[in-house]
């Protein structure tokens, strides 16, 4: 059994260990400038975001630059969203999303 | 039970910690989705990881405990799969990863007076899920209640995600089209979903909407990974410009409408075991 990239798991550990604990273990952190505290309280919603329209709006071919893509996927998430923020029900959300892509892929819809 | 204020202290200890357990609860309730999340994505990464990139079990285990970051393991296994040099693909998780930072400074003052080791140990686990999911219960409690936070890291995303990528790379070939099953939308609708969930006034409105656009375009122009880092950083920013009056902060931290704006429905608190925190 191959264990080739168990090496560069521990790579990508190591640059990824340093992000995660730079703010939890440089002491005094939590005393940044109120400003400064703001902003952080507002990147969770600014990358949880980023990272979910990036990965249901943009396509990335194997060959070529990312491309702006409307599928099935992006109806069935928006759905999702919706419906999380007017049922504040993550698994709903989730479960109507699986629930509309299945469907509509059967249907031939994409 | 009534809204009345608690009179003695032994009523107030009970009243605390019935409410200290019905957070912990909707707390378990909340994290009933992304586990969902964490077993569909852990499950597709670990399919993709053998069949796009050749990964042994062995790899994607070693990948799962050791970088524990299913978007960087993602975007690995699709740069490996394009032939991308080892370089290439840690210069990528760096910069994938690096919003961890932010994360982590972020939640670096719930932990304040705690050990290094326990620390330590923490951030190994801060993930986008650990991350949202924690803080939502701290603001709920008003307090650091790291039983929340090791259940999130733990609980909710460690084990499912690391026991469905070993099953996804060791009894995935079996599934012919993971689309048909529509395990591809369950990663973006619980990115959005938790955004959502830490959306307690218009200036995190403004930072989502910023952050997601800004994503896209740069996205598109410079690579999917420098897009999001890119919205993470500027979508605060502009956010800020929202002034504090017109902010319409609805859930100032600590208090019983943070708690109210984050609950999940299904997981209230009765309405008599309510009360405001400082009665």
């Amino acid at each position: 059994m191959s264990t080739e990239f168990v090496g560069l798991a521990v790579l990508m550990l190591a640059v990824t260990y340093p992000s995660r604990a730079v703010g939890l273990l440089v002491p005094g952190i939590h005393r940044l400038p109120k400003p400064a505290l703001d902003y952080l309280q507002l990147v969770g919603p600014a990358v949880l975001s980023a990272i979910g329209a990036v990965a249901v709006l943009v396509r990335v071919p194997e060959d070529g630059p990312p491309t702006f893509g409307i599928g099935v996927d992006s109806f069935a998430v928006l759905a999702a969203l919706l419906i999380t923020a007017w049922r504040r029900n993550l698994l709903f959300g989730i479960l109507v999303a699986v629930a509309i892509a299945v469907v509509a892929r059967a249907l031939g819809l994409g | 039970m009534t809204d009345a204020p608690t009179a003695d202290p032994a009523s107030a200890a009970i009243d605390a910690g019935a409410d200290l357990r019905g957070h912990r609860r909707r707390l378990v309730l909340d994290g009933l989705g992304i586990i969902v999340t964490a077993v569909g994505f852990g499950f597709v990464y670990g399919l993709a990881a053998r069949e796009d990139a050749g990964f042994s079990p062995v790899e994607v285990v070693a990948m799962s405990t050791l970088v524990f970051a299913g978007a960087a393991q993602f975007a690995a296994v699709g740069y490996i799969a394009a032939g991308v040099a080892w370089p290439g693909v840690v210069l990528l998780t760096a910069l994938l990863n690096a919003r961890h930072i932010l994360y982590s400074a972020s939640i670096a003052p719930w932990f304040a007076g705690r050990s290094l080791p326990l620390r330590a140990i923490a951030a190994h686990l801060l993930t986008d899920e650990a991350y949202a999911l924690s803080m939502a219960h701290f603001r709920r409690t008003g307090r650091a209640d790291l039983w929340g936070y090791w259940f999130a890291a733990i609980a909710v995303t460690f084990i499912p995600w690391n026991l469905a990528t070993l099953a996804g790379v060791v009894v995935g070939g079996s599934i012919p089209e993971p689309e048909a099953f529509g395990i591809d939308v369950i990663f973006p609708g619980a990115m959005l979903g938790l955004a959502v969930g830490l959306i307690t006034g218009r200036r995190e409105i403004v930072a989502a909407f910023v952050g997601a656009g800004v994503g896209i375009g740069v996205g598109l122009a410079m690579g999917t990974a420098v897009g999001i880092i890119a919205g993470g950083v500027i979508g605060p920013a502009v956010g800020l410009l929202v002034p504090e009056r017109a902010a319409h902060e609805m859930a100032p931290l600590g208090t019983t409408p943070s708690a109210e704006r984050y609950a999940m429905p299904g997981t209230h608190l009765r309405p008599d075991r309510r009360r405001e925190p400082d009665e």
